[in-house]
């Protein structure tokens, strides 16, 4: 290589161009990657939050975990279970009975839909799934209702057993509507919160029809 | 013509009455109608200019539906676009509802009420009302008129809800559209002064079912003379609503048609009373003497076996 001999960078002439190596490209990895982890940590991460949510609305406070990290577990599980219960009751028609558990699920789940819409068309700033998840949420007092009619019904089907059935669904329809409109009615304009929730008092007013109209075989 | 020359004398009397009136109203132009705001009813006419204050209604909602198509301007799959039918407070959709249940006479629904600002909200929350209300009340009022037969067995019916929902809302959907298509084609044939906008109609027709709800509830009691007096007077407010609206929109044609028209609109909503209350509310017993205890068993059976 002669004539290389004489070939030398300049001092003066910087030397230009990026060589920068990406700061972190490891540690977010190492640190947020869940492909490694054991399916134990994520299925109780998940259960966790789920759990975490259910207690929410067991105490209604303005908090804003169950807006953000919004998940449809639990609605789902709290639907499915609701319509399995509601099933069973029944006359000698088909056409008379109670509801049927695509009748259930479809209120539910419709009824949560329209309601959404209805907030976010008066020009509410909540997101659409962050409210099917607060509805759906709430209907774990009507869940439990329906539990305790059910085992009410057990022990008889008079005019005692409806009192207390009367009384148990009216409180958890109560506390329905409550807990929904705490977490719900903050995102609303305030010339606006009785139209938005008036639709949430009738939906859960016409589950607790169908769960205090529930007559078993 | 020599109407035509009242009109104008008349809109321009009115515009400085409503100026002398509320000397901070927004426009006072000649062109266009003064925007009173909306929770505020217009009281400045005599008795004697009633004819021309339904005109100049008339003449109001011509121009507040220009107005109405320049308000929705967003394309229409767009989620804004729909935002605009729901531009509505809460003290508006309550004085609609007041409105609808106490109508003042000669006082026009649409032009009073609506202006130029049709909602979705109410037709559609109203009528949900409705169809829940209907099928709560007809199984009440069955368990109570049932109750104490010794072969009884409650049920919730819950199929009722379906076909209650099905009935109102076609009633308060479809009726509007084949109404307002009535009057798109008499409007192209005779030059009516009013035209609805089919939100308009719609808004009109579901406001005027709110008189229903409390109907429901009540008919519950057992009583056919009661339950026929609450159907004749609920029909008397809702349909006199109705009417007060669309006679001025059909007063103009060949007097057959609008009779025809208006007597149409009243039969539909009378039929849909008597059909709800025929069909799911179930006819009380008279007082009869108690069924004869049956002596076989047989009998007895047979009695169960029927339900």
């Amino acid at each position: 290589f002669a004539g290389l001999a004489d070939v030398s960078v300049a001092q003066d002439i910087p030397v230009e161009g990026e060589i920068t190596v990406p700061v972190g490209s490891h540690s977010p990895d190492e640190d947020y990657s869940t492909l490694d982890e054991p399916v134990k940590d994520t299925i109780m991460r998940d259960l966790k939050a789920v759990g975490k949510k259910f207690v929410h609305v067991m105490y209604p406070r303005k908090s804003s975990a169950l807006l953000r990290d919004w998940d449809l577990w639990g609605p789902l599980v709290l639907c499915v279970s609701l319509a399995l219960m509601l099933q069973g009751g029944s006359a000698d028609s088909k056409d008379d009975g109670g509801p049927q558990f695509a009748e259930v699920f479809v209120i539910i789940w419709f009824g949560a839909v329209v309601i959404t819409l209805n907030s976010k068309l008066l020009g509410g700033t909540i997101s659409f799934f962050q409210s099917l998840c607060v509805l759906g949420y709430c209907v774990m007092p009507l869940t439990v209702a329906m539990l305790v009619c059910r085992l009410v019904l057990l022990a008889g089907a008079g005019t005692v057993s409806f009192i207390i059935r009367l009384i148990v669904v009216g409180a958890m329809f109560a506390w329905s509507t409550l807990a929904s409109t705490a977490f719900l009615a903050d995102s609303q304009p305030p010339n606006r919160k009785a139209l938005v929730v008036y639709p949430i008092f009738l939906f859960y007013f016409v589950i607790s029809w169908m769960i205090l109209t529930f007559t078993p075989q | 013509t020599a109407c035509l020359v009242m009109y104008l004398f008349a809109e321009f009397d009115d515009a400085a009455n409503l100026l002398a009136a509320n000397p901070d109203a927004t426009t006072i132009s000649i062109d266009e109608p003064a925007e009173l705001p909306k929770n505020q009813h217009s009281r400045l006419q005599e008795p004697g200019r009633e004819e021309d204050d339904e005109l100049l209604g008339t003449d109001d909602s011509d121009k507040t539906e220009l107005l109405a198509g320049q308000k929705k301007s967003a394309p229409f799959w767009t989620f804004e676009y729909y935002q605009t039918f729901f531009d509505v407070d809460t003290y508006q959709v309550l004085d609609r509802i007041k409105g609808s249940v106490f109508p003042v006479p000669g006082k026009n629904f649409v032009r009073l009420y609506i202006r130029s600002n049709p909602d979705l909200y109410g037709p559609f929350w109203i009528c949900a009302t409705l169809v829940f209300t209907i099928a709560v009340s007809g199984n009440l009022s069955n368990f109570f008129i049932h109750l104490g037969k010794p072969a009884y067995r409650y049920v919730p019916e819950f199929r009722k809800v379906s076909i209650a929902a099905t009935t109102i809302y076609a009633y308060a959907w479809l009726i509007p559209l084949a109404l307002w298509g009535f009057l798109m084609w008499r409007n192209s044939k005779v030059m009516n002064i009013v035209s609805y906008s089919f939100l308009e109609i719609v808004c009109v027709y579901g406001y005027s079912l709110f008189i229903y709800i409390p109907t429901a509830v009540l008919w519950i009691i057992p009583q056919q003379v009661v339950r026929w007096l609450l159907m004749v007077f609920s029909l008397c407010l809702s349909g006199s609503v109705l009417v007060m609206t669309f006679w001025p929109a059909v007063r103009d044609d060949n007097r057959r048609i609008a009779v025809a028209t208006v007597a149409t609109i009243l039969l539909l909503h009378a039929l849909l009373a008597v059909g709800c209350l025929a069909y799911f509310f179930d006819a009380p017993e008279l007082d009869m003497p108690a069924p004869i205890i049956p002596a076989h068993n047989s009998t007895s059976k047979v009695l169960l076996e029927q339900h």
